[in-house]
């Protein structure tokens, strides 16, 4: 049988698509770059739990997994039902221009 | 086998960094799809087919798919069609297409070799079924209440509003 794929390996390569994915929330200010940079983060949270889940054989990181799936998947909903609302709103994908509170 | 890994997340990292530099959203969310469709190949060889199998389904497929929706529907107007135009032109492509053709070298390799999963051990759907609905009943309940709370979310802010509501206080 083939040698499997270290974990360190597949732990660096999720946190180097978490970092990417933080990078782009910080720097971008569309929003729609924003919500895709989020994607980017819970999927690479889900890819160490799989990780995880392949080090020790057993399906409980996939489980995980999948949870992460349902939450992505409720949390674009939302996130994008924001976008448009903030579009309908302010004339803009702007995060910048929704600064300010009302109250 | 394991060269599949080491290409697969040498195209996923390209990629991603290619989602967080582009200045058009439609551009982004090409790369995206190349790069989940790549963690895709990187949860195959891990031995997760079933994860795998999800990932190109749900995330690939119908989170993008919303994605794509809304910028349609934000981007009413008469640029439009200059940006459908500008996307019919094959340069914008090419970046995509060049990732998405070392994934689907890989496929055809792993095919090749035998077709199974190429990590040490696989952990097949059916154990992970046996897990989801054992001990992990409870996590599936709350997934399905999260999800009616993101249904119940999102009509709640995606309906129009009348014009009374945004110009008064009270919602």
């Amino acid at each position: 049988m083939i040698a499997a794929i270290p974990v360190q390996h597949g732990l660096i390569l999720a946190s180097a698509l978490f970092a990417l994915g933080l990078v782009g929330l910080l720097v971008r200010r569309n929003i729609i770059f924003m919500l895709l940079s989020i994607e980017i983060m819970l999927n690479a949270a889900g890819l160490a739990f799989v990780v995880a889940a392949a080090r020790w054989d057993q399906p409980d990181g996939q489980v995980m997994f999948l949870l992460i799936l349902t939450m992505a998947a409720a949390e674009v909903s939302v996130g994008l039902a924001l976008v448009l609302q903030l579009n309908h709103r302010f004339k803009t994908l702007d995060s910048d221009a929704a600064s300010t509170m009302k109250g | 086998m394991n060269v599949v890994f080491y290409i697969s997340a040498a195209v996923a990292v390209a990629s991603t960094v290619m989602v967080i530099t582009r200045l058009n959203a439609v551009h982004a969310l090409l790369y995206l799809i190349v790069s989940l469709l790549a963690v895709a190949v990187v949860f195959f060889v891990l031995g997760a087919p079933f994860v795998a199998a999800l990932e190109v389904i749900i995330y690939a497929g119908a989170i993008m798919v919303m994605f794509v929706f809304v910028i349609m529907m934000l981007n009413l107007g008469p640029h439009a069609t200059r940006e459908e135009r500008a996307m019919l032109s094959p340069g914008i492509w090419i970046g995509p297409g060049i990732l998405g053709l070392i994934l689907a070298g890989e496929l055809v390799y792993v095919l090749a070799a035998g077709g199974g999963a190429a990590g040490a051990v696989t952990v097949t759907p059916k154990e992970v079924g046996i897990a989801l609905y054992g001990p992990y009943l409870v996590g599936v309940e709350l997934a399905s209440l999260l999800l009616t709370g993101g249904l119940v979310g999102a009509y709640h802010l995606g309906r129009r509003e009348s014009p009374q509501d945004t110009k008064g206080d009270k919602t």
